[in-house]
């Protein structure tokens, strides 16, 4: 049977946005939607102030000499902007701000499975954002996002304070992994069993498990690390007795899993993206879905591609490079089913789908990058490079960064109601691909030819292709202030969103936008996959 | 996706201990127990970060642990052992009786076990006042020697992995007690029965990974060989 727009059968029940009013109905709030919205007023606040900063190192980087930071600025200010990034923005990004808002949605279920728990989720992620943001008043850190001892355990500063941080981060972290993962196993509508679910959900469902099972790991390593700081407990410092390679080890251990923290949730955006936006259903449903889970279980054990040059055994690196090449195959198997779901498809380049195919490019360069630097020997030659900047960049601006604004823009209506522009929307699009690849495509070669990264100067043969990357990321960020201003634009001059204004088939299209307070005046119940759209391929005319 | 809808029974005879966003009592119980687990989960992984820094640090100084370990007192945990054997039995009739309806027995049960904690701390503070005061500190505040103590190696590692171990633990072990004191009131308004006792529950599994973490660090830490 067709979708059903809000049930015309009840009377109008206002939606979460409007249901309570006054500042106290959004600070004591334990609806799901309300906590998704909250979240993504912050993490967008924080990759602005990063982005700021990102922008502020490129510029420095516009000339080989010193222009306006010292050295030592220039360490801070990428610390900032690494961990700004890393801790306050990507981690929480879709699975704290879009996860909340749709989990629950997308299950048929009323809210997630700890309501209040998630409430207090919210809380701790904003002590710790606050803690970070203390340290800038304190002698700030510049230790770099990674915290490598022992410099990390020598250098003054704010060192302790960003440590806490992370460590209450992390405690957010856990809290919304717990809950998702309940939630996914116990608030499901009825007949929605586990190869019903849309693969966002997989990719959640595959990414809280990784919360929960590595972001202990950073917490006590952290921990470790603030009482090597306080005490000089000579575990990780080497001058005590310690082993500052151990701290490596403890680091990424969590670290490399936390990449897939950042990037399976985008995953998840772009299966739905593509499907709904070629009307086709996703080739190869159960290998999605079931991939996610693989790259989840291996990413635990390929830590040690960090640490190539650290010192650790020949076999080590020798295993851990094998393994790594080992993840690509379940990611490579995500990338063909994608462009196998596009084959045949009837494609509208809408906004989303402009995301969505940029994904399909960047995303890929940026992994298969990846298997250059988990080669033992060449990775000998570009570690610390400009290399491994483009890398990570590609991966995370390119991959987690695209695949979440192309996301915001899929389920804006969604969420606020109103519906953005899609002419200004592919102008955006157009602008954050150039420039996004201006600024990081350069940088493969530059770090190809010896180019270290975390330096504030450098040769002047390097020259030309920094200004060429600096440009980029001017553009860059042109593009994504733009998008700022017509999705803002949007919320007062919008039209008004309908309930499902893409035709699409899973449980969030089947309520109003934005939806009730309760989500569904009745508990839908689901006879069949979220992929099915023959009937609207039919149809489709008539929208 | 094909979707239905059915009328679902307008709130009829709603649970008073249900939540909104729960259908049945069952959901709700069933949630609640596999959100603990995944939580005792974390727990573990957080401990074995630490014991995995311990085996390190053991197998680099093996000589010195053996020495420095000498100065804990075997007695003190070993008491601290069997407090902690006893409070896990009393937690686990606590649970006992609040799947029976039995609030006086549960109750009782609870200040069992809340008095088996109390003991546990105050033994450990009169352990830890004696470290401090010969100087048997963490890392650098580690000053030993100056009262008369000569260890092998570095003892201050020691004393570090020692203090934080316990010190982890012993704040796990104040959670607890605070949990258990609201249980308690909770069970004092009558809160739990055969129909609703999930959160005794919980809290009993919590309190039993508390124990379970110090049946090994009471090894670990004390009598190593
Ligand atoms: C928006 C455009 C962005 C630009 C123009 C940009 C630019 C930069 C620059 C210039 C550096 C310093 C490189 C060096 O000197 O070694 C850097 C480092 C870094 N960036 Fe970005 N960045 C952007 C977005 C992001 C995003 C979205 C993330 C998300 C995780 C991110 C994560 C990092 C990390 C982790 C570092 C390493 C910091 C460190 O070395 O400790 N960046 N970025
Ligand atoms: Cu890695």
């Amino acid at each position: 049977m067709a979708h059903h727009p809000a049930h015309a059968d009840h009377a109008p029940e206002p939606d979460y946005i409007r249901a309570k009013k006054g500042i106290m109905s959004w600070l004591v709030t334990v609806d799901h939607k309300r906590l998704g919205l909250m979240y993504l007023a912050s993490v967008l606040f924080f990759f602005l102030v990063a982005g700021i900063l990102a922008i502020a190192l490129r510029t420095e980087l516009f000339t080989p000499g010193q222009d306006f930071m010292s050295a030592q600025t220039y360490n801070k200010v990428f610390t900032l902007h690494g961990a700004i990034m890393v801790f306050l923005f990507i981690i929480p990004s879709v699975p704290a701000a879009m996860g909340n808002f749709l989990l629950p949605l997308m299950l048929g279920a009323k809210d997630v499975a700890f309501p209040k728990l998630n409430l207090l989720s919210f809380y701790v992620f904003s002590v710790a954002a606050i803690m970070f943001i203390s340290t800038l008043v304190m002698g700030s850190i510049d230790t770099g996002w990674t915290f490598y001892t022992p410099y990390s355990t020598a250098t003054g500063g704010a060192a302790t304070m960003a440590v806490f941080a992370v460590f209450v981060a992390g405690f957010s972290s856990i809290l919304t992994g717990v809950n998702f993962v309940v939630t996914v196993h116990r608030m499901r509508a009825p007949g929605q069993t586990w190869d019903r679910l849309p693969l966002f959900v997989w990719a959640i469902y595959a990414t809280a498990v990784i919360q929960v099972l590595a972001t202990p790991v950073l917490a006590i390593t952290v921990l470790l690390l603030g009482l090597e700081r306080i005490f000089g407990v000579g575990i990780f410092d080497p001058a005590l007795g310690g082993d500052p390679v151990l701290f490596q080890h403890f680091f990424w251990f969590y670290s490399h899993p936390a990449v897939y923290i950042m990037i399976l949730p985008g995953f998840g955006i772009i299966s739905e993206l593509l499907t709904v936006h070629s009307r086709k259903h996703i080739f190869g449903y159960k290998a999605i879905a079931l991939s996610s889970v693989a790259i989840a279980i291996i990413s635990f054990l390929v830590w040690g591609h960090h640490m190539f040059v650290s010192g650790q055994s020949e076999l080590a690196g020798i295993v851990f490079s094998f393994l790594t090449f080992a993840v690509a195959v379940p990611t490579a198997i995500k990338v063909f089913s994608w462009v196998a779901t596009l084959y045949k498809g009837s494609i509208s380049y809408t906004t989303p789908m402009w995301y969505g195919l940029m994904f399909l490019w960047t995303f890929t360069i940026g992994g298969l990058t990846g298997l250059y630097l988990g080669t033992l020997s060449i990775d000998v030659h570009l570690h610390d490079t400009y290399f491994v900047v483009a890398h990570f960049h590609y991966v995370m601006v390119g991959g987690t960064v695209v695949a979440f604004i192309g996301g915001l823009h899929h389920w804006w209506g969604k969420m606020t109601g109103k519906m953005y522009n899609e002419k200004a929307g592919a102008i955006g699009a157009l602008l954050v691909f150039v420039g996004f690849n201006g600024t990081f495509l350069t940088q493969f070669f530059l770090g190809h030819q010896g180019m270290p990264r975390r330096y504030y100067a450098y040769l002047s043969e390097y020259q030309f292709l920094h200004q060429i990357s600096t440009i980029g990321s001017w553009i860059l960020a042109a593009g994504l202030l733009w998008t700022m201003i017509y999705l803002l634009h949007s919320l007062w001059y919008g039209e008004k969103a309908t309930g499902n204004y893409w035709n699409a088939t899973s449980l969030e299209w089947h309520t109003q936008s934005p939806p009730i307070e309760h989500n569904f005046h009745d508990t839908p119940h689901v006879t069949g996959s979220p992929y099915d759209f023959p009937e609207i391929d039919k149809s489709g005319a008539t929208h | 996706m094909s979707t239905t809808s059915h009328g679902s029974g307008q709130h009829e005879e709603y649970p008073p201990y249900l939540a909104h966003h729960f259908d049945t009592m069952g959901q709700q119980a069933g949630a609640a127990k596999l959100g603990m687990w995944l939580f005792l989960a974390t727990e573990i992984l957080m401990f074995s970060g630490l014991f995995l820094a311990y085996f390190i640090i053991r197998y680099f100084y093996p000589d010195m642990m053996l020495s420095a370990h000498e100065f804990l007192q075997k007695e003190a945990g070993a008491l601290n052992t069997v407090v902690l054997l006893i409070s896990s039995y009393t937690m686990a009739m606590a649970v006992r009786a609040a799947q029976t309806s039995n609030t006086p027995s549960l109750k009782r049960n609870l200040l069992w076990t809340l008095l088996c904690a109390g003991i546990f701390m105050v033994v450990k503070y009169f352990e830890y006042s004696a470290k401090i005061e010969h100087g048997m500190l963490p890392g650098r505040f580690y000053e030993a020697h100056y009262h008369g103590y000569e260890l092998v190696g570095l003892p201050h590692i020691f004393f570090a992995v020692y203090f934080t171990m316990t010190g982890l633990h012993g704040v796990h072990v104040l959670v607890g007690m605070g949990i258990i004191t609201w249980i308690y009131i909770r069970a004092s308004r009558g809160d739990f029965h055969s129909g609703n006792y999930i959160a005794v529950e919980n809290t009993g599994l919590y309190w039993h990974l508390v124990d379970l973490i110090w049946i090994f660090l009471f090894p670990l830490l004390y009598l190593v060989r």
